[in-house]
């Protein structure tokens, strides 16, 4: 049948099983919109901004293990979206954003609006496309899909002219291209599983990667076969359950300590879908130099791009699991319960938490068992990535690699609608202030979400560096806001509730907990509470900081 | 520091260029030639790159390139591959000079496409080094304007660009 091109975009989006998108409308892609409002089967959230839009598809993605959506116009429409594309593209989110264009007869003659969202965003997608021709856009439609989900997941861009949203052409239905991981052989992690079996102390180290795949499962018989402690990266949390006797918590910058011990201490890193980030292996050169290092992953060009492996497993994880697990011999080790007596070390030696400490530790306690855990950047994200723990994939997001303060409003949007359930999202008065906007949009559709905004008047993290690098010189870090943040969220139509001593924390995160609409809770910290332990940039894992070394 | 060739088979439509020439950009590859071309197949165009680098480099810069969706095969090119390189020279001569040009054409090989009271054009067809050679000897008497295609290369033997995998296909 002949239809429109935006028509036909609608109905590609439903071949893909499409039931929510987000985004925002303008001029370039009012044909859309119209598609949209006359086919009605498909529920568009609008949101305050599109950056917002971005992100809340990004969150969705991250909680449904599906591809997000995301509609904007062209111009500012379209360059609003470019955070929370890069967002996605770092942390591997499958996306697939749509902008419209300027007509065939305005492109390239810098008409209103009209900007080059191709061009700007060729570095932060997986692929991206500009549609001229009608007649392809199923076409692109459907590759744009397969290649977000497929293979490393990733944004991808299409860009429609707006003639081409009018302009007919011939639709003919089409089920949706399935991808299927390629099964790994045997032979290509026969050597990877001689190396493993001959070392006497393993580690696995978990990434992100190991979520991407829904590989939780054989990652824990892995575990469990090898006797072996788990650490994971801050995208890897989730992957493997929090509360696992093997699991030793996060690794990094601000991991555990029993895991920079343990990362010293093995001779063998079973490194499944990570890549090593600085933010990770620290010195990248150092970090397993003495060691057997196996590494899986679905990325060829993250395979010895930041740190040199022994053993390189090209290939999905779950498929690398399924294969290397059978071959390895289950035992005992010594390693593992060492392991265990140094997270119970650990654990008994943490002092009497601060208050914003204290806070994500009783939410951990008080929050309903299944609900998701959003986070901003910052002091506060890595909190509740050391306090907070995640039993179960998809369950957390957060902005690992591009680091996007003000991601959290917008993910925890996306996570909500995805989800149905409690959200809590965890952010800084720094974050919540650039997309805090988007607090109407949770009021708009009744969100189940739990603010606990981490109110230490700072630029929290930054500021901790200046006290470790630049003599406590807080150039720009005090924040002066007057904003009184349980007006502000009254005034939204949300509720507003403070914490500011010791005993109201258990009672009003109760309250806000039990609240299944919007609630900001306003959780007045000191400014000098900070993150530890710590490694500094570039450092080696022995010289992990437990201790503030920096006087004032 | 070594020089590697490479050559890739990419789709022959709009924006591939750039996609590869902003790859090598933003991940800092130094890139010494980069020539583009028609293939057998009207599908796809072919790449063949020059790039200055450590094996470190030339490994990411496959692999990197590999997963540009719009690259369909890539492989670097063997050290004892033919690759040439065509050089297009504007030489000033007059009457006393241009017998001397002449002659260090003839060493080299190279044709004479058109010559002027003032000046000369000289084609040379090579490796870039015989080029450099040529292009060396031509300079006291005032080289006026050049242009080289770049490299291109084609491996010696049997063995073609097709027989390599698309990584993407591997996963």
């Amino acid at each position: 049948m002949k239809l429109m091109g935006a028509e036909i975009l609608i109905e590609c989006l439903k071949e893909q099983g499409v039931k929510t998108v987000f985004g925002y409308p303008g001029g370039t892609v009012l044909d859309i919109y119209d598609a949209l409002y006359r086919d009605g089967s498909i529920e568009h959230v609008i949101t305050s901004h599109e950056q917002g839009a971005a992100h809340a598809a990004d969150g969705w993605a991250r909680v449904a293990g599906k591809t997000g959506v995301v509609i904007a116009t062209s111009g500012p429409g379209a360059t609003n979206l470019v955070t929370g594309i890069a967002t996605a593209y770092m942390d591997s989110v499958p996306l697939v954003a749509i902008t419209g264009n300027v007509g065939a007869n305005f492109l390239g003659r810098d008409s209103f609006q009209e900007i080059d969202i191709f061009g700007i965003t060729l570095p932060i997608t997986k692929h991206n496309y500009i549609v001229k021709d009608v007649n392809e856009l199923a076409d692109v439609v459907r590759e744009a899909f397969y290649l977000a989900g497929s293979g490393r997941k990733g944004p991808v861009l299409i860009d429609i002219l707006k003639n081409v949203q009018s302009e007919k052409a011939e639709y003919t239905p089409l089920s949706p291209a399935t991808y299927r991981p390629k099964p790994i052989p045997e032979a290509s992690v026969l050597a990877a599983a001689e190396a493993i079996k001959a070392s006497k102390r393993p580690l696995i180290m978990a990434g992100g990667g190991v979520i991407a795949a829904g590989a939780t499962e054989e990652l824990i018989a892995l575990a469990q076969k090898l006797d072996a402690p788990v650490v994971s990266t801050l995208m890897g949390l989730g992957g493997f359950p929090a509360s696992h006797p093997l699991f030793m918590g996060m690794m990094g910058m601000h991991g555990t300590a029993t895991a920079a011990k343990l990362c010293l201490e093995s001779d063998c890193i079973v490194a499944v879908g990570t890549r090593f980030s600085d933010r990770v292996a620290l010195n990248r050169d150092k970090f397993a130099a003495d060691k057997t290092v196996v590494q899986i992953d679905i990325d060829n060009a993250e395979l010895n791009k930041n740190v040199f492996v022994t053993h390189a497993v090209l290939g999905d994880v779950k498929e690398g699991l399924r294969t290397l697990t059978p071959l390895l011999a289950a035992c005992k080790r010594d390693f593992s319960a060492h392991a265990q007596q140094l997270r119970a070390e650990e654990r008994a030696k943490e002092k009497q938490p601060e208050l914003g400490h204290r806070v994500l530790i009783e939410a951990a306690k008080l929050a309903p068992k299944d609900a998701i855990v959003v986070t901003d950047v910052g002091q506060h994200q890595m909190w509740t990535a050391q306090y907070f723990p995640i039993e179960h994939p998809r369950t957390f997001c957060t902005s690992g690699g591009l680091g996007t303060m003000g991601y959290g409003l917008g993910a925890a949007i996306g996570a909500a609608k995805a989800s149905k359930k409690h959200v809590i999202l965890v952010t800084g008065d720094g974050c919540f202030n650039m997309n805090l906007n988007e607090l109407s949009t949770a009021v708009t559709h009744d969100l189940p979400i739990t603010i606990l905004l981490m109110n230490n008047h700072a630029l929290g993290m930054v500021r901790q560096w200046q006290k470790l690098f630049y003599k406590s010189r807080f150039a720009q870090t005090d924040v002066k806001k007057r904003t009184d943040y349980v007006k502000f969220a009254e005034s939204f139509g949300a509720k507003g509730l403070f914490i500011e001593r010791e005993e109201d924390v258990v009672p009003v995160l109760k309250e806000a907990l039990s609240t299944p609409t919007p609630t900001l809770v306003d959780c007045r910290i000191g400014n000098d509470e900070n993150v530890l332990p710590m490694i500094k940039p570039g450092q080696t894992y022995d010289t992990i900081m437990t201790e503030w070394e920096v006087k004032e | 520091m070594n020089r590697y060739t490479i050559s890739a088979l990419v789709s022959n439509k709009s924006g591939v260029l750039t996609r590869v020439a902003a790859l090598f950009a933003r991940r800092g590859y130094n890139i010494e030639s980069l020539s583009v071309c028609k293939t057998e197949r009207e599908d796809l165009s072919r790449m063949t790159i020059v790039l200055k680098g450590d094996d470190y480099i030339l490994g990411q810069m496959i692999k990197q390139m590999d997963k540009l969706i719009d690259v369909k095969k890539i492989r670097c090119v063997e050290e004892d591959a033919v690759s040439r390189e065509l050089l297009l020279v504007k030489v000033k001569t007059d009457s006393e000079t241009r017998s001397q040009v002449l002659e260090i054409s003839q060493i080299f090989r190279a044709n004479v496409v058109d010559a002027s009271p003032e000046a000369t054009i000289l084609e040379l067809t090579g490796k870039p080094t015989k080029l450099d050679g040529f292009v060396t000897m031509l300079m006291p008497y005032g080289v006026m304007e050049l242009a080289r295609t770049g490299v291109t290369a084609i491996s010696r033997g049997k063995t073609t660009i097709n027989d390599e995998t698309d990584y993407k296909e591997q996963i």
